[in-house]
């Protein structure tokens, strides 16, 4: 039996284990005081049967099949279908992204091959690094005064940090003996920083970006939640405010598998990019 | 009393002389008018337009009663009705009439936060009250009430379900910046309650609630003032004895279950579902504590109102007419099937109804009737807004000396709701002030700060 076979047979028995557990945790608890039946008719099925609060694995599962049923349903601009809710986010997520990435590739190349703008833009960049991308919010709901493009924005902040800096430490880290044999060859600086520099730095320059997604990602349900509208973040806070924990979970699920996607979509262009030495 | 009561009321006298309507002089008249001319409640609201325009003409062809009275007894008043048509175009006087200017902006943005006292907002996209006065009208469903603020002040909205004090609030500046709003139309009265953990219920007295921690949605929110309120009239001190924090709505029942909070003072559907989902029951109604009281209100900003004039009349005369249809109980159960689904509230129809028609669950087993439990009524008395104002004063959000009418008579719109109101046919009350009592304290809106030096617990200023 291969190495990977047995990992997937224990994949699989942990998982099972996981849902037993879960059943045994969330059935009902007998113990109901009596109650009229005109009385229980006006109460929900917590109070009247006993049944836990928490939703069983069965419940989860019969509501994500509902779900994926009908992924794309639109009822009206407070209730659409899970796709198109996922659909927004991820948007959201692109477009914010994107903005990071034009922002943040050019100006770690900059600060990487120059010590002086290095040393210059450090103080800045160390103290606006570790803020909650998320204590941005108000500031640039008040600002920019379109909660669509404050969320956009907040997508932004958080995603350019990792990226900015990696990418300066990528640029300043290429061998020196590389440069050297460009200088001698009287390559232009232009020239010297896409086809040596570039190459040279794009595994540090990819890893930043793939942490930046993981970040962005993590952050957009933060930020949809307070902004709403729309959004798998607006749809938490929508099943939240339902007190429905089985959409919360479903909710859960799939941002996990979203944000899984994302990161293997970098890891693979990371697999691109790195060379042997 | 509910405004709505008034033309169904024979008894009451709306207007100095006349008749219920108020649209016939002495009163006697009134009942002689036939059916197109008479003040019954119209079917519809053409028949309520045309019932407007027609007791105007026949004002104006009979300037003296007597001659009316007359000429209605010796023909009759469909033939009256039928002569009159003959020179004057009654019905495209009707058309013209409920068509009162093209809305500058038909595609508004209306932002709503999801509790039962947004009802009539709500349900009017549903029930195509905003489609009937000529708008377009998509209801957002919305996070929190700073977002809210924040979303109408940016014009992301063109107006909001608010809470009642929110406009004065935003008004004055208090917790944001200033910019003027106005407040067209209350949403609902009543309608809030106390809800506490199952655990305290041998502790009806508040008088032992020293020590516990209530949540309240928003600390310029009628929840806020009202428990302090009621505290405060046991003795307990809000600000020392106890702990108030501001939960966003749908948090409050998960506190609850978790043993964060020991109960709070909030809108219902919150409150119904605490109980339906079995973890607090209901201690009083908010009725109970002032019976009549404002919660919720329709606000927009000034900016809006003068860019944009007839778009904030329409809206204004569909929120009107929402209420007006939300206030009648054999409605109740159709607006809590329309506002149920995951669009809107996104709640089980039963917690709704519950609440909606007054035939509800406790919490404790029993079984209780009020239909008054929430009802609606649209008119912005400025009185309303001067208690606000006296209990914002109590509590420290505002200090120094008040223009208490001056304030209510910018943000609380009354003289115009009054004229849209008597347009619509419906009966709005004259004054814009009245006298109210809250637990047993009678307040005068005339002598608020007399009102103020009564209170024995109030933050030192």
């Amino acid at each position: 039996m291969s190495l990977r076979f047995r990992a997937a047979i224990v994949s699989v028995a942990l998982f099972a284990v996981f849902l037993a557990m879960w059943q045994l945790a969330t059935r009902s608890t007998a113990a109901v005081g009596s109650m009229s039946p005109e009385y229980a008719r006006l109460m929900g099925a917590t109070a009247t049967e006993g049944k836990s609060a928490m939703p069983g694995p069965s419940d989860v599962g019969a509501k994500l099949w509902e779900h994926l049923r009908r992924p794309f349903y639109d009822n009206g601009p407070n209730d659409k279908g899970l796709g198109i809710q996922l659909g927004y986010s991820i948007a959201r997520v692109g477009l914010g992204y994107l903005l990071a990435v034009i922002v943040a590739i050019p100006l770690g190349f900059l600060i990487g091959m120059s010590p002086l703008i290095s040393r210059a833009l450090d103080p800045f960049i160390q103290i606006l690094k570790p803020i909650s991308p998320l204590a941005w919010m108000p500031l640039a709901l008040y600002t920019i005064k379109d909660s669509g493009l404050s969320a956009i924005f907040v997508i932004f902040i958080c995603s350019v940090w990792p990226m900015l800096i990696n990418t300066a430490f990528g640029v300043a880290g290429v061998r020196q003996e590389w440069i050297n044999v460009a200088r001698t060859l009287e390559v232009g600086t232009i020239r010297r920083a896409f086809t040596v520099i570039l190459p040279a730095a794009a595994p540090t320059i990819v890893t930043g970006m793939r942490i930046s997604i993981g970040i962005a990602w993590l952050v957009i349900v933060a930020a949809e939640m307070l902004v709403g509208g729309t959004g798998i973040g607006y749809f938490v806070w929508n099943e939240w405010n339902n007190l429905s924990i089985t959409n919360v979970i479903i909710a859960i699920f799939l941002i996990g598998l979203v944000g899984m996607v994302l990161d293997q979509a970098l890891a693979r262009l990371a697999r691109l990019v790195t060379f042997p030495e | 009393m509910s405004t709505f009561d008034g033309p169904f009321d024979v008894e009451r006298r709306l207007t100095r002389h006349g008749c219920v309507c108020g649209r016939h002089h002495p009163a006697p008249e009134h009942d002689e008018c036939g059916r197109a001319l008479r003040c019954e409640p119209a079917a519809s609201d053409e028949k309520r337009y045309a019932g407007v325009v027609a007791s105007a003409v026949m004002r104006a062809v009979f300037p003296r009663d007597a001659a009316r009275r007359a000429f209605l007894k010796s023909v009759g008043a469909a033939t009256a009705l039928a002569a009159l048509s003959q020179f004057f175009p009654i019905r495209t006087a009707t058309e013209a009439f409920a068509d009162t200017g093209a809305p500058e902006k038909k595609d508004l943005k209306v932002g709503f936060i999801p509790i039962t006292c947004a009802t009539p907002i709500i349900m009017a996209a549903p029930l195509g009250f905003y489609s009937k006065h000529g708008l377009n009208v998509e209801v957002v469903k919305t996070a929190g009430w700073a977002v809210v603020r924040d979303k109408t002040i940016n014009r992301e909205y063109d107006a909001s379900h608010m809470l009642a004090p929110m406009p004065i609030a935003i008004s004055l500046g208090l917790g944001s910046n200033a910019v003027p709003f106005a407040v067209p139309a209350i949403e609902n009265i009543n309608g809030q309650g106390i809800t506490l953990a199952l655990r305290h219920k041998d502790k009806r007295n508040p008088a032992d609630w020293k020590g516990m921690k209530f949540a309240i949605p928003f600390d310029y929110s009628m929840h806020n003032y009202l428990l302090r309120y009621y505290l405060a009239e046991h003795g307990v001190d809000p600000d020392a004895d106890v702990q108030l924090r501001s939960v966003p709505p749908p948090e409050m029942v998960a506190n609850l279950r978790a043993d964060n909070i020991d109960g709070f003072l909030a809108p219902d559907n919150i409150c119904q579902r605490a109980i339906y989902d079995g973890v607090g029951f209901l201690h009083v109604l908010s009725k109970e504590i002032w019976d009549g009281h404002p919660c919720c209100s329709f606000a927009a900003s000034k900016d809006f109102i003068t860019s944009a004039p007839n778009s904030f009349a329409a809206l204004t005369r569909a929120i009107v007419d929402a209420t007006s249809y939300a206030s009648k109980p054999e409605n109740r159960k159709e607006i809590a099937e329309a506002i149920a689904p995951a669009n809107y509230l996104n709640a089980p129809t039963t917690v709704l109804e519950q609440v909606l028609t007054g035939t509800y669950a406790d919490g404790l087993g029993n079984v209780k009737t009020d239909a008054r439990r929430v009802d609606f009524d649209p008119f912005p008395w400025q009185s309303f807004a001067v208690w606000m104002l006296t209990q914002m004063k109590r509590w420290g959000q505002i200090k120094g000396d008040v223009d208490y009418k001056m304030i209510a008579e910018q943000i609380y719109l009354a003289t115009d709701t009054r004229k849209l109101m008597a347009e619509m046919g419906l009966a709005p009350p004259a004054h814009s002030y009245k006298s109210f009592s809250v637990m047993g304290r009678s307040f005068d809106p005339d002598k608020p700060d007399d009102y103020l030096a009564g209170f024995k617990i109030r933050k030192a200023s």
